[in-house]
């Protein structure tokens, strides 16, 4: 796809009205192709950092880009697709529509989008779910559905805010695998929001540690497992490491891992 | 529909009718043990039997009153509906306006009527319309405002991440989220219009409306009259309703209240 630059972060801060700085010297580069995990506490402004990059919340200092434009160009530019916690369908669409809906946003005719829905229900598994109403589905199936959302016009970045974050272990285990399969396909740059440590560590080129009140990178581990990960991958006694060594970082910014008050 | 769903909204329609039919035994059993003079309460026998032999002039009043509340349904949800959306695409002037929809709505409708009948003429079937029109306005904006405005912040957010724009983001999803709402509000102006138009009639209007032929018949004390068009009003009512429910299936298949399969 695009060589060089997928997300630019320079000096980003956020205070929100009521004085809360959420962030504050938010410097990060994300390479074109790159799995980025942004790993914290509740409070470290991992969302609002995402929410900050997609140009759904302005930040009140710094730059930001994607794709080497100003994220609000980005943004009008189709540059991206979002996932949240929730799958977020429209209840009043189909699956099939639901997918189609940004193709309709950019004028799709109807033949076109029929044909991408139809790769998109493939590639995600759900190729007789396209007339069920999301309701119908299961917690995971809908986020499939979310993710198959995200890539229907094909953006060059994902942004993923805890999208596993609601489904059971196993769900989200067998998720992880096929999203990254899905990132091999699509040749996109994905940046995933995530507090847990395996997780992060399993999917990502690299892991970002931010720490809290106020938001701040407290470090970034470079994750040199060998592609492609397999659920082996889990056993590796590297993958160990790594997970250890986000866990110091993370006590190191000052998270409270031990429980104690 | 399955033929198991079709049984389980027999069964959901089975024990009203009981009690219904157990209210009428009840009601005609203790008129006759305490032998409760006509003019106080007739059977349900009697009411019956005043319905059928009137039932000419009976059905004629009731379709009359019933096209008002139909006219001040029309008006009153329709610009109910259009008070919504303007309200919900300019905040302030939403905030600034609601107050005083509330206190239209405060106003009692009683003293209302004199007022419509003397503006737009009492033999004329507008000033009924206006009545139910006022009734049906606040239901309806309130719960077309709230569906257009409480909409999941994510939703929004999606959308504005594929570059909608607000009109996009109102065709797309606050509109479409907002309909079981709107139906709500409309099935609660349905009953209302039927009132409106009756308490209208009340202070006067044509011999062949509902309201009249049930004021009349209680001056004269022919209260098996006035209690067969109260029953008559309350069926327009009812059917009314139920048209609107039937037109909210149709409309809003998706609801959450009817939610028929599940697959996990």
């Amino acid at each position: 796809m695009n060589d060089g630059l997928a997300v630019a972060l320079r000096d980003v801060s956020k205070q929100f009205k009521a004085g809360v700085t959420a962030l504050t010297g938010i410097d990060l580069e994300v390479q074109a192709r790159e799995f980025i995990s942004l790993i914290g506490p509740s409070g470290c402004g991992k969302s609002t950092l995402l929410r900050i990059i997609g140009d759904l919340i302005e930040p009140s200092a710094g730059s930001v880009e994607v794709n080497g434009k100003p994220a609000h160009r980005a943004r009008l530019d189709h540059d991206y697709g979002i996932v949240f916690q929730e799958a977020v369908l429209y209840d009043w669409r189909t699956v099939g529509k639901n997918i189609a809906l940004p193709l309709e946003l950019l004028r799709w005719n109807r033949e076109k989008r029929t044909a991408r829905v139809k790769e998109l229900l493939d590639l995600v598994e759900l190729e007789a779910f396209a007339d069920h109403h999301p309701w119908q589905l299961s917690g995971g199936m809908q986020q499939r559905v979310a993710i198959a959302r995200a890539l229907s016009f094909d953006p060059a970045l994902l942004l993923m805010d805890e999208p596993f974050g609601a489904l059971d272990e196993m769900t989200r285990e067998r998720l992880n695998l096929e999203l990254l399969r899905i990132w091999d396909a699509s040749g996109s740059t994905i940046v995933f929001v995530t507090h847990s440590i395996p997780e992060a560590v399993f999917l990502s080129t690299r892991v970002v540690v931010m720490s809290p009140r106020p938001g701040r990178i407290a470090g970034i581990v470079e994750v040199d497992l060998p592609q492609p990960r397999t659920a082996h991958t889990r056993e590796e006694p590297r993958f160990f490491e790594l997970v250890t060594d986000v866990r110091e970082r993370l006590a190191a910014g000052g998270v409270d891992l031990e429980g104690a008050a | 529909m399955s033929v198991a769903v079709v049984q389980q909204r027999l069964a959901d329609w089975t024990a009203p009718l009981v009690v219904f039919l157990l209210g009428i035994v009840l009601w005609q059993a203790l008129v006759a043990v305490f032998n409760v003079q006509e003019f106080l309460l007739p059977k349900p026998s009697v009411i019956a039997q005043t319905f059928w032999d009137e039932r000419s002039s009976l059905w004629h009043a009731g379709i009359y009153t019933f096209k008002e509340a139909l006219g001040g349904f029309a008006l009153g949800s329709g610009l109910g509906i259009l008070s919504a959306l303007i309200f919900a695409a300019f905040r302030p002037l939403g905030t600034a306006s609601m107050p005083f929809a509330v206190a239209a709505n405060a106003i009692p409708i009683i003293a209302f009527a004199p007022i419509m009948n003397n503006w737009f003429g009492l033999l004329n079937p507008f000033s009924k319309m206006a009545i139910a029109a006022v009734l049906c306005y606040f239901p309806v904006l309130i719960n077309t405002r709230r569906g257009l405005t409480a909409v999941d912040p994510r939703a929004i957010e999606l959308m504005r991440s594929y570059a909608a724009g607000r009109a996009e983001i109102f065709r797309r999803v606050r509109i479409p989220a907002s309909l079981p709402h709107l139906f709500a509000g409309l099935k609660i102006a349905s009953v209302l219009s039927m009132i409106g138009a009756i308490v209208g009639e009340y202070f006067g209007g044509p011999t062949t409306a509902l309201g009249v032929t049930i004021l009349n018949a209680s001056a004269y004390t022919n209260f098996p009259v006035a209690w067969a068009g109260i029953v008559l009003a309350s069926a327009f009512g009812i059917l009314f309703y139920g048209a609107v429910a039937a037109a909210e299936r149709l409309a809003t298949p998706w609801d959450p209240s009817r939610r028929e399969s599940h697959t996990d």
